[in-house]
């Protein structure tokens, strides 16, 4: 199981190194292309291979084990090593992610075949997935940490990977600053775990959890429920990493990076670290209500927001992106309601859809060269039959369709459960979450078929070149589509029993702590019908005032809009979130970082130090060489010098 | 006096080496010239043997041979370093011998008895063995130094480093004189029991005694080209051939540094404040040197000189700070200090201009277009050099700062970093010219095999030390606690 285990984790960084030495030893061609493409797909492909063995003996098996690599820091008492931690949780997203990461990197040998740097591109690609895998097999904050950072360090580097468009720079900044302010939430969460338990150690922390629920701590200038505080520092982390709202900002920016990138960092893996993270902190979180009231009242809310802004997005890729912030939105209030299970089945099955959708749009603007506006799209479906298909499935899969009690794609059985665990909560937060949750439903399901129906449905309104051109991607590209397929219509069904289901006890075993008073997935299976036929209803309507606006009566959208201007305004312009925060936070930094520069680094500091400093040093430094005479007798009376300096202080001193 | 105790097997690795070295010299003398090759992979295999042997011998302290040998964890732990040093002085020295015609057989042996005399040298246990030890060493390193015996340079640097060498053998014997004279000894362990005992009278410690450690302190402060009795050291390291110049860079600076330890803590750790101010002195000068004088350098063989004087600073913080701590910050660096070097050194001995060797530190210029993995290598180990996070660099500075804020030397930790930012300039100015500047004549290719794998073996370990540091960390610290019995 160990060599297993290495494999799995190591594989994808065995694989960045490969496609990466050509790159620093300075070779190119199309030998180095081919090599990188094949190198990194296979480690990554071997490494999902070794995650389904472990997934099947661990998860299946349940046979949960963790060994440690060896010691990374070891100074005084505080103690962090490298390890590989397997259990259900870590099993279940080291097979998210190498799956993924397999298809996305297979898929990527099409998309980018025209790149300059595709060594490069799948050399980072590979990158992430080691990091990524590093953070969900951690043992501890201290890797967990390390991997959060490498796969935001992996994020921005493929968001800017077209480092040569002035817009794909300005997105991957603004995803790493805005990072930075999670990330600051997170590591001040693990100072204070570290504070108060002494540990860093996951089983050490959540062993001694339950002793220090009446504690407390003071924080800047307030004094409160210390587990309370610690666990809303780190999710903060969380709504950094997840884009929950108010640190979702970078996200829909972020789609400036390549379609693959978009596919497996800002759909299935990445952003899903968040939601993986409060799972994992399971054993903190519940001791901690009100940081649990917060967690699911900040999803709620991300999943109304994020729905409402895609209802009117014109750009393919960011109405993806915003369903994307949706759904992790949804998995928040899920975790929120204790329903950790719930919110990793729908990390897993959303994984499948959204990758599958996104990588479907990649084969939609490849088809058109490049192209992203949807209003400069419409009747590709006769075009481009398969990817409308994938898309269809990706888009079923999403908007939670079935037929109850039968059968249902992926997104109907993890959606409706925690839509179900939400109402089943009985709590404040736990209601509000459900409406808002139902509300998001009905405009998922029409954003996504405003998608469909913009692209596939109507005629052509883009260039018309272009669209005569429009072409079916290879099959390199196709391929994984159908992978992704395949988990889109059977993850759901299939892992319903063991996530959420009569089998959940013993699948996750104590990887996630639920405490007897908030299981909510349990009351979720004895709720009232209306419950569980809802979302399906909103959903159907949602698709059928889609159907009407946008087929029926093409000219209606426009009429809207202009009736309800404001309205309209508002959400095109995302709340006006980029707005506000560019008067609050970006201008007066820009201020106050110009006047330093000018006023106190220019003026004051390089005035009077640095540059008179670095003068005399070069002088200083000419005398002492021009010491260096080359005369040994020179040298030698140095020496005597020395020495009876030395000797002189000894007489003196005394 | 004690009965004499002979136990061989203490010294099992320098009977090794010494019977080894004679063995190849005849060797070489019966077959002539051409078995430079056969002489140097022997030489090389009887360094490695003889590390194994130190390694497995590696116990309690004992001292033997009637007070005149000492076995201990320190010593194995620097002698291991020594014997390390001199191994990849023998790689690295392939190449560029057979380039230059400098393919004597005598080169590898006198690598081999410089040796011998460095772990002499470090497990000396009275100023007689020492003294011995010490001059094994120099004469031969004299010879190595002039080693290109037609090459003007070379034979001025040998000649220098003799004529200054005896200079501070001179000091090195007057001061051991005084010593005896004013305690009665020339054993360590005596010595340090008639200072120890003047100490707890509460007499004022003769002037004779320190006088004596002065001078003592002078001639070892020679041997690792501390300031200010470096000034041999550049023109030294410029004028002999450049694989000397490597190996003078490492296993000497390990083995003096370890002597240099030793003397001060074993017979006048009772003595310590006094000592102490003096060693102070000699660190800050050494890191001013070592930061300012490379500054306007153009030979990058006198620029690593200088280098190699700043770094003799910082190691020697470790000394004044004083205790288990400080050693063990001291091994730690020099452990360091040597995979860093020999990586520059590799690059250094493989920089050729169509087939000729050239030491500007220009000719450096634009390798990272010609040798990108060459380039990325050096900038690894400039970086390092450094002391920037995370290289191995940073936490060998680290330790020493650390130890030297731990004993109240602030002043020294602060002149410690200040040195280090100006040190810094010229290492990263050589990361400068070889991404930043374009070449004029380009570095040929390929790069030499040997040269780059030993460079390989040195950047990866200054590049992932940071991943596991634990058990280099733990050996250091139980290296330095076998100088603190009790």
């Amino acid at each position: 199981m160990k060599t297993l285990a290495l494999l799995a984790v190591f594989l994808p960084l065995a694989g960045f190194a490969l496609a990466g030495l050509p790159i620093v030893a300075g070779r190119k061609g199309h030998g180095v292309d081919r090599w990188a493409q094949l190198a990194t797909s296979i480690c990554v492909g071997v490494a999902a291979l070794a995650s389904m063995s472990l997934f099947w003996s661990v998860g299946l098996g349940h046979q949960p084990t963790s060994f440690e690599l060896f010691t990374w820091i070891d100074s005084g008492a505080f103690e962090a090593s490298w390890a590989i931690k397997l259990d259900a949780l870590s099993v279940v997203m080291l097979c998210v992610v190498t799956i993924v990461s397999t298809c996305v990197h297979v898929y990527s040998i099409g998309y980018m075949s025209h790149d300059p740097a595709i060594p490069r591109f799948m050399a980072y690609l590979s990158l992430f997935t080691f990091f990524m895998l590093m953070l969900v097999t951690a043992d501890n904050f201290v890797q967990m940490f390390f991997g959060w950072e490498g796969v935001g360090l992996a994020s921005y580097l493929l968001i800017g990977f077209w480092y040569d468009r002035e817009s794909a720079n300005a997105a991957s900044i603004k995803a790493f600053v805005v990072n930075r302010v999670g990330d600051f939430g997170f590591a001040l969460g693990i100072f204070g775990v570290f504070m108060m338990f002494g540990s860093v150690h996951f089983d050490t922390v959540f062993a001694a959890a339950p002793d220090h629920v009446g504690d407390q701590i003071s924080f800047l200038w307030f004094e409160g429920h210390a587990l309370t505080i610690l666990c809303l520092l780190l999710f903060v982390g969380a709504m950094g990493k997840s884009a929950q709202l108010g640190l979702h900002t970078w996200l829909p920016d972020a789609m400036e990076g390549p379609t693959p990138v978009s596919a497996l960092i800002h759909a299935a893996t990445m952003v899903t670290a968040g939601v993986f993270m409060v799972a994992r902190l399971s054993p903190m979180f519940e001791l901690a209500p009100a940081a649990l009231h917060s967690v699911c009242i900040v999803g709620a809310l991300t999943a109304i927001f994020a729905a409402s802004v895609g209802l009117v997005q014109n750009d393919i890729k960011r109405v993806i992106a915003y369903s994307t912030c949706s759904q992790l939105g949804y998995m928040f209030f899920a975790a929120g309601v204790s329903a950790y299970s719930a919110a990793i089945f729908h990390l897993m099955t959303h994984a499948f859809f959204k990758a599958l959708l996104f990588l479907g749009s990649g084969s939609v603007i490849h088809a058109l060269e490049g192209e992203q506006d949807m209003r400069r799209m419409g009747g590709l479906g006769p075009k481009i039959r398969i990817t409308y298909w994938m898309m269809m499935i990706g888009s079923l899969a999403l908007a939670g369709i079935g037929i109850p009690f039968v059968f249902g794609l992926a997104g109907f059985y993890s959606k409706d459960i925690i839509l179900e665990s939400a109402f089943a909560a009985h709590s404040g937060p736990g209601a509000f979450a459900f409406w808002l949750g139902i509300a998001a439903a009905g405009m998922t399901a029409f954003y996504s078929w405003r998608l469909l129906f913009m692209t596939f449905s109507g005629h052509a309104r883009g260039d018309h070149h272009a669209h005569e051109h429009a072409h079916e991607s290879p099959a390199v590209m196709l391929v994984p589509l159908y992978v992704l397929a395949v988990g889109a219509v059977f993850a759901g069904v299939l892992g319903y029993e063991y996530f959420v289901g009569h089998h959940r006890e013993a699948f996750w075993g104590a990887a996630i702590k639920v405490l007897p008073e908030h299981d909510s997935v349990e009351h979720a299976h004895h709720v009232p019908v209306w419950v569980k036929v809802l979302p399906l209803v909103v959903s159907v309507a949602g698709i059928g005032m889609s159907y009407g606006l946008y087929i029926r009566n093409p000219a209606k959208p426009a009429e809207l809009a202009a009736r309800f201007a404001g309205l309209y305004r508002f959400l095109l312009n995302k709340w006006w979130f980029d707005e506000l925060y560019d008067r609050i936070f970006v201008r007066p930094s820009f201020a106050l970082g110009m006047g330093f520069w000018k006023k106190g680094d220019a003026a004051v500091i390089d005035g009077l130090g640095a540059d008179g400093l670095a003068a005399n040093t070069l002088v200083a430094a000419r005398r002492m060489s021009a010491l260096q005479t080359g005369y040994v007798y020179h040298y030698a009376f140095a020496m005597l010098i020395g020495v009876v300096a030395f000797a002189t202080w000894y007489f003196v001193s005394r | 006096m004690n009965a004499p105790a002979f136990s061989f097997s203490a010294a099992l690795p320098e009977l090794f080496l010494s019977l080894s070295g004679l063995a190849l010299l005849l060797f070489g003398a019966l077959t002539g010239e051409k078995s430079y090759r056969r002489v140097a992979a022997l030489a090389l295999i009887a360094l490695l043997v003889a590390a194994v042997l130190v390694l497995f011998g590696a116990g309690a302290r004992s001292v033997e041979f009637g007070g005149l040998f000492v076995v201990d964890g320190f010593g194995a732990f620097m002698k291991a370093l020594v014997l390390l040093g001199a191994a990849l002085g023998i790689v690295l020295s392939l190449d560029y011998n057979r380039r230059e015609e400098l393919e004597r057989f005598e080169f590898p042996v006198l690598i081999v008895f410089a040796t011998v005399g460095m772990m002499l040298m470090i497990s000396a246990s009275d100023l007689i063995s020492l003294y011995l030890g010490l001059e094994l060493q120099s004469l031969a390193l004299y010879v190595m130094a002039a080693f290109r015996r037609d090459s003007v340079k070379s034979t001025e640097a040998g000649l220098k480093y003799f004529v200054l060498g005896a200079l501070s053998s001179g000091m090195l014997l007057y001061g051991a004189s005084l010593i005896y004279g004013f305690t009665g000894s020339t054993n360590f362990a005596a010595i340090a029991g008639a200072v120890s005992g003047v100490v707890k009278s509460g007499a004022p410690v003769p002037l004779g005694v320190l006088f004596g450690v002065v001078f003592v302190l002078a001639a070892l402060a020679f041997k690792v080209s501390a300031a200010p009795f470096h000034m041999w050291t550049p023109d030294v390291y410029e004028g002999a051939p450049t694989p000397v110049t490597a190996f003078f860079a490492v296993a000497p600076k390990v083995a003096a540094t370890a002597l240099l330890v030793r003397v001060l803590i074993e017979p006048f750790g009772a003595i310590a404040p006094q000592w102490q101010q003096v060693v102070w002195l000699v660190a800050v000068l050494s890191m001013i040197v070592g930061a300012f004088a490379a500054i306007w350098q153009t030979n990058v063989k006198r620029l690593m000189a200088y280098s190699s004087i700043g770094h003799v600073g910082y190691a020697l913080v470790g000394l004044v700070a004083g205790g288990p701590g400080g050693v063990s910050a001291i091994a730690l660096y020099m452990a360091i200090y040597l995979f860093m070097n020999i990586a520059a050194f590799s690059v250094i001995l493989g920089m050729r201009v169509q087939g000729r060797a050239v030491e500007r530190i220009g000719d450096l210029a634009g390798l990272s277009r010609t040798h990108p993995l060459v380039a990325a290598a050096l900038a690894v180990a400039m970086f390092a050099m450094a002391g920037i996070p995370p290289l191995a660099g940073f936490f060998s500075k680290f330790y020493i700062f650390d130890a030297a804020v731990r004993g109240g030397h602030y002043v020294l930790a602060v002149v410690g970093v200040l040195t280090s930012v100006f040190g810094a300039f010229y290492y990263l100015r050589i990361v400068k010219l070889m991404y930043f500047d374009e070449a004029t004549e380009t570095l040929d290719r390929p790069f030499p095999a040997s040269l780059g794998a030993v460079l390989a073996g040195a950047t990866l370990f200054t590049f992932f030390f940071f991943l596991a540091p634990g058990p280099l960390v733990r050996a250091a610290n139980a290296a330095a606690a076998s100088l603190f019995p009790g």
